[in-house]
């Protein structure tokens, strides 16, 4: 395990002197203070669409941070020729792939906490009530899809040999289950074989990371999952991250690497 | 430069003296490692003093999308380095030197035969508990400090926190990096970057160390620097397998070498041997021989 955390802890500290988290919080917090700044048609529940236009910034600023910062580190570790003196050590293959993904994922996590306590100030400034329970069940669901993202992006750094190529398309997968994942069995119906049939592999393939979406519920002051769904939804993300990392693992492994 | 050697002498003796103290499941795993390498020891009494080993290493390196043609890198290396020696690893470049360094430390698989340090299958990430490796250029985490890079090792080696604040700051100091230990290392120059990868490769503390042409692109007094530890470390028992150019460095601290060549181990043997064998002045000019070079002249 020391491996494992000795990797994870290179992750976080290139995580926070890189600037791309800085300047992400940044434009979150400028674009919400903003919003917040504004008062449509005297609208008393203006606070909907802040929390509405803040967790929309949250989500898209999270996967942003979570898929390029996994896309880069297996190839940017080929690229700078790192991974030969840590291979060198009693270090496997493994347990690079295991470090790497600990690494972002708490990464991922430490930035969710930072978007979130500004989040609850920010509509702390104009809610009577903080929902501090509902909020913290939407960032454990939220971190747990990450999980998935990460292990996903990770998949794709072994695959593609660009970061560009990988980033974009892990985004664009993401952004696509995000909206139409949901969807697929209804649009399946629709077609004809052999789409359908295809379709429907793909619904029954895909992550729903979607199910861990929970903004609307949030804006609208609406209950949240209970403690069981949220174990189950966990348990969810922890089976596809455990199958994505084994998926990465295997393609690993087999690589050849040459000084 | 006096006050750095003692402080590295001081380094060697400590641990000279007594295994790295490990915790946690590498203790665990040092200790399997141990007891296999009785096991095999027991099984093959010649393997105790070869602490690298490798038997009819083939690698072939299957060509790309157009050529798939394999290109053989290395035909059936058998080669041996004891315990304590300072072994000379050479050849012209494109010899199989750099691949069979590179099957040593896991990062190509052989495709056919077998390699081991101390008795155990460089597939094995164990295996590599005991080495210290050097590559020829430096590859470290830019963004870390020089402390933080050798904490980071450090841990990967199982090193308990107050053993490797000492280690680290002896090592610091006997790369004498004491004044930028705390600076990023993409602020370091390329001199000094060559330094954190020496004390990186000594953090374990290791029986064996791998150094792939340590003196490339050093001044003068880098190069001697480099010697110097070498032959410090053969002084106190350690086995450094290095490949280099540089004939007369090898000359010097080497007690054998062996000689590559297109994939093949053409001559092995003690540098004052392979003279007198083949009735030259030097090793250079065995090596000349040895590769087929023939001089041609200057109109």
């Amino acid at each position: 395990m020391n491996t494992i955390w000795a990797l994870a802890g290179v992750v976080i500290k290139e995580l926070y002197r890189r600037k791309d988290f800085y300047v992400l919080f940044f434009l979150t917090a400028l674009v919400t203070l903003a919003a917040l700044s504004v008062n449509f048609f005297n609208d008393t529940k203006i606070i909907r669409y802040v929390k509405d236009v803040c967790l929309l910034l949250i989500w898209f600023s999270t996967l942003i941070i979570a898929i390029v910062t996994a896309a880069r580190q297996i190839p940017s570790e080929k690229e700078n020729r790192t991974i030969f003196p840590l291979l060198a050590k009693p270090v496997s293959r493994g347990q690079v792939i295991i470090g790497k993904f600990l690494g972002c994922w708490l990464a991922c996590g430490l930035a969710l906490v930072i978007f979130y306590l500004f989040f609850v100030v920010v509509t702390g400034i104009r809610e009577p009530q903080w929902h501090l329970v509902a909020y913290l069940k939407s960032m454990g669901l939220q971190w747990m899809m990450l999980a998935i993202v990460i292990a996903l992006t990770l998949l794709g750094s072994i695959v593609f040999s660009a970061v560009s190529a990988n980033a974009t398309i892990c985004l664009i997968a993401v952004i696509g289950i995000l909206f139409l994942g949901e969807h697929l069995n209804k649009i399946a119906l629709k077609q004809g074989e052999p789409v359908q049939s295809i379709t429907y592999a793909i619904y029954f393939c895909i992550p729903h990371i979607e199910l861990f979406d929970v903004r609307n519920q949030i804006v609208n002051n609406q209950p949240l999952p209970g403690l069981v769904d949220c174990g189950l939804a966990s348990v969810y993300a922890a089976a596809y991250t455990a199958a994505l990392l084994y998926g990465t693992w295997l393609l690993f492994r087999r690589k050849s690497l040459s000084t | 430069m006096l006050a750095a050697n003692s402080q590295f002498l001081v380094l060697l003796g400590e641990a000279g003296s007594r295994p790295t103290p490990l915790r946690g499941e590498v203790t665990v795993d040092l200790t399997r490692t141990i007891r296999y390498s009785q096991h095999v020891a027991r099984r093959n009494p010649d393997l105790m003093s070869a602490i690298l080993r490798t038997k009819k290493l083939r690698v072939e390196y299957v060509g790309g999308e157009v050529s798939k043609t394999a290109k053989v890198a290395l035909h059936g290396l058998d080669l041996e380095v004891r315990a304590g020696e300072v072994f000379g690893f050479l050849g012209p470049n494109g010899a199989g030197k750099t691949t069979t360094m590179n099957v040593l430390l896991g990062f190509v698989p052989p495709t056919s035969g077998s390699a081991e340090l101390f008795g155990i299958d460089v597939r094995q990430p164990i295996a590599r508990q005991r080495i210290g490796y050097l590559p020829e250029l430096t590859y470290y985490y830019k963004f870390l400090t020089a402390e933080e890079l050798l904490r980071f090792y450090a841990k990967v080696f199982g090193l308990t926190r107050s053993e490797s604040d000492q280690r680290i700051e002896k090592l610091i100091g006997l790369v004498e990096l004491g004044h930028a230990a705390k600076r990023p290392i993409k602020t370091y120059s390329k001199g000094m970057q060559q330094r954190v990868g020496l004390a990186q490769a000594l953090i374990n503390n290791p029986d064996l160390l791998i150094l792939d042409e340590p003196t490339s692109g050093l001044d003068p007094l880098g190069r001697m620097k480099v010697r110097e530890i070498i032959q410090r470390l053969k002084n106190e028992g350690k086995t450094v397998f290095f490949s280099s150019h540089e004939m007369g460095e090898v000359e010097t601290v080497c007690d054998r070498v062996a000689i590559l060549h297109q994939g093949e181990l053409k001559i092995e043997g003690r540098v004052s041997e392979l003279v007198a064998k083949y009735g030259v002045a030097n090793l250079e000019q065995v090596f000349l021989r040895i590769v087929g070079y023939q001089p041609q002249e200057v109109v």
